[in-house]
């Protein structure tokens, strides 16, 4: 097994790193105008298919994904999209009785159905389809295991219902639900739906400073970076990164301890406060819950922080985001960032980047990483703001600040739901899309419970203990 | 003229924040807030010799006065540390401000 396999969860995000590899290697060594061409038969040689029904489809599929790796659809301004020739149109039965229904004298299913959609027709369970509310009691009910619910997984993943089947029974995303989490993009297990890469405008910026000369590339990195070294130390991954060709990185988190330290300011103001770091939280509460946007805090992302930061100690400089996120592709887009981030790239993509140039991480020698404090290190989890809230709070002397992490997008709308009619009982509310926070990100490289003891740790090995140097700094 | 102090992640970790408070406090008591800008920036390079401060914006004839390269057209000071921020700043930088 080549190494490659063992940093990725799933073949799926191995696949789409060996097409990104590929891509950003010719995009250096030429031959990118061949791309299409080549690549899929390098990485679907043949003479047998290993994943589709043959060889050609394998790589017409790849060349779709070679497609997401240099841009993928100009005229679709969503960062998410379907790639219809891998779309292998699962099924959408819902609850389906399958050949093993003995038609038993118990009928334990027919018993628990809450909407009696279930009756016993020539000694089978049938269900009706238009009473049947997919709860799923009865695939636990029978003692035959002879009930399943069958769902697509981008359906079931998305929390926004933004994925629906269309005429020809592939997968299609209404851009007008869709928040841009990107949780369909991980859930899919066929792959056929991709986050578009900026790798190719990422490079041509790099190229085009010609070494930090024209102008300087500083990396700003998400936090949850921490979780994703599973090769080399985090000090080493910076160095790699340097060796890309960035002139110096920076921790987003410097951003984090600025946005927290305005949250607290803004909540004193206003008595009542969502957070604003996680795009497709901000983006999800635009589009369900309209009237509550007025809460969401003005105070712009710790990416969009830091890289404001940067631009004012050096205005000609450019800055690419590094993160877990399919989201932030979509934020730096917007208007109210004023340009801050020219680019972002994701984890999966640096690993990609990384190997692409050949430079093996585990030989190299260790960088710093340190500019932020504990509490901005720890934006990465879901709990991280609603902890640092308070904290920071207290020590500015503002009181009674209520918080709640509110971790994923269903906890989100069942707690916004009771903000909107009046019955929550917290005050400050922290929002974000991801499952356990940024460090479960879509294209994080790893998805595992690790991750929180390491974004813990390191949040731990900060210099700074509490936000106020960072905000200092930021004030001169 | 300009004050730059690098808040690099090296520089960070041995001491720039305190560097930066300490000019701060000397600009105020030697009275010339109003004529040096104080600024972060992010890694002037020689991170093992941190943390560095680099002056600019000098105007020519100081520049010719005290010897530097107008080329380059800047100071760059090594190893600053809150304890000898004041010392350096007497000797190296106060002569290049423009009173």
């Amino acid at each position: 097994m080549e190494k490659s396999n063992r940093v990725f969860d799933t073949d799926v995000q191995l696949v789409k790193y060996k097409v990104l590899k590929e891509i950003i290697r010719r995009a250096y060594e030429g031959g990118l105008e061949n791309a299409y061409i080549e690549v899929p038969k390098l990485l679907s040689p043949g003479p047998k298919a290993e994943t589709r029904c043959c060889i050609y489809k394998e790589r017409a599929i790849l060349q779709d994904r070679i497609a997401m790796a240099m841009g993928g659809d100009k005229n679709n301004p969503n960062v998410i999209e379907v790639i219809d020739s891998a779309c292998d149109e699962c099924p959408i039965d819902g609850i389906y009785v399958t050949p093993a229904c003995r038609g038993c004298m118990v009928h334990s299913c027919k018993e628990v159905c809450p909407k009696n959609a279930i009756t016993i027709v020539n000694h089978k369970a049938t269900v009706d389809k238009d009473k049947c509310i997919e709860c799923g009691k009865c695939t636990q009910a029978c003692p035959y295991s002879a009930i399943i619910l069958q769902h697509r997984p981008c359906m079931m993943s998305c929390k926004v219902k933004a994925i629906s089947i269309d005429e020809n029974k592939k997968a299609t995303i209404d851009n007008n639900k869709c928040i841009s989490c990107g949780a369909c993009v991980y859930k899919c297990p066929f792959g056929a739906i991709s986050d578009k890469s900026l790798i190719l405008d990422i490079i041509d910026i790099l190229k085009k400073s010609e070494n930090n000369t024209k102008y300087k590339v500083y990396a700003v990195i998400a936090p949850a970076i921490v979780s994703q070294c599973r090769f080399g130390r985090v000090s080493q991954v910076v160095t790699a990164i340097k060796q890309l060709g960035f002139y110096h990185v920076v921790e987003a988190a410097l951003g984090a301890d600025v946005t927290l330290y305005r949250e607290v300011h803004e909540w004193n103001e206003k008595r009542l406060l969502t957070t604003s770091c996680c795009p497709s939280f901000v983006s999800f509460v635009e589009k369900n819950f309209p009237e509550l946007a007025q809460y969401i805090s003005s105070s712009v992302s710790p990416m969009v922080e830091a890289a404001r930061f940067i631009k004012k100690s050096d205005p000609t400089a450019k800055v690419i985001f590094i993160g877990p996120c399919t989201s932030k592709k979509m934020e730096y887009r917007l208007e109210k960032t004023g340009g801050a981030i020219d680019s972002v790239m994701s984890f999966e993509e640096l690993q990609a980047f990384v190997d692409a140039r050949g430079i093996d991480t585990t030989q190299l020698e260790d960088s710093e990483l340190d500019n932020a404090s504990y509490y901005g290190r720890i934006f990465a989890k879901s709990g991280g703001i609603a902890h640092g809230i308070v904290d920071v709070a207290k020590e500015m002397g503002v009181e009674g600040v209520a918080p709640i992490a509110m971790n994923g997008i269903a906890e989100c709308k069942a707690n916004l739901l009771k903000l909107k009619a009046g019955k929550a009982a917290e005050n400050f509310f922290e929002g974000m899309a991801c499952d356990g926070g940024c460090l479960n990100g879509p294209v994080c490289i790893t998805h595992s419970p690790r991750n929180v003891v390491d974004v813990d740790k390191y949040g731990n090995e900060a210099k700074e203990k509490t936000i106020f140097n960072t905000v200092k700094l930021f004030q001169i | 003229m300009n004050i730059k102090v690098c808040v690099g992640s090296s520089c960070h970790l041995k001491g720039s924040y305190d560097v930066i408070q300490t000019l701060k406090d000397i600009l105020k008591k030697y009275d010339v807030e109003d004529l040096v800008e104080l600024q972060a920036s992010f890694c002037l390079g020689h991170c093992a010799k941190g943390v560095n401060v680099k002056t600019d914006g000098i105007a020519a004839p100081k520049m010719e006065k005290v010897g530097i390269d107008p080329k380059e057209g800047y100071l760059l000071l090594h190893n600053v540390t809150k304890e000898n921020a004041e010392e350096l700043f007497v000797k190296e930088i106060y002569p290049l401000i423009e009173l």
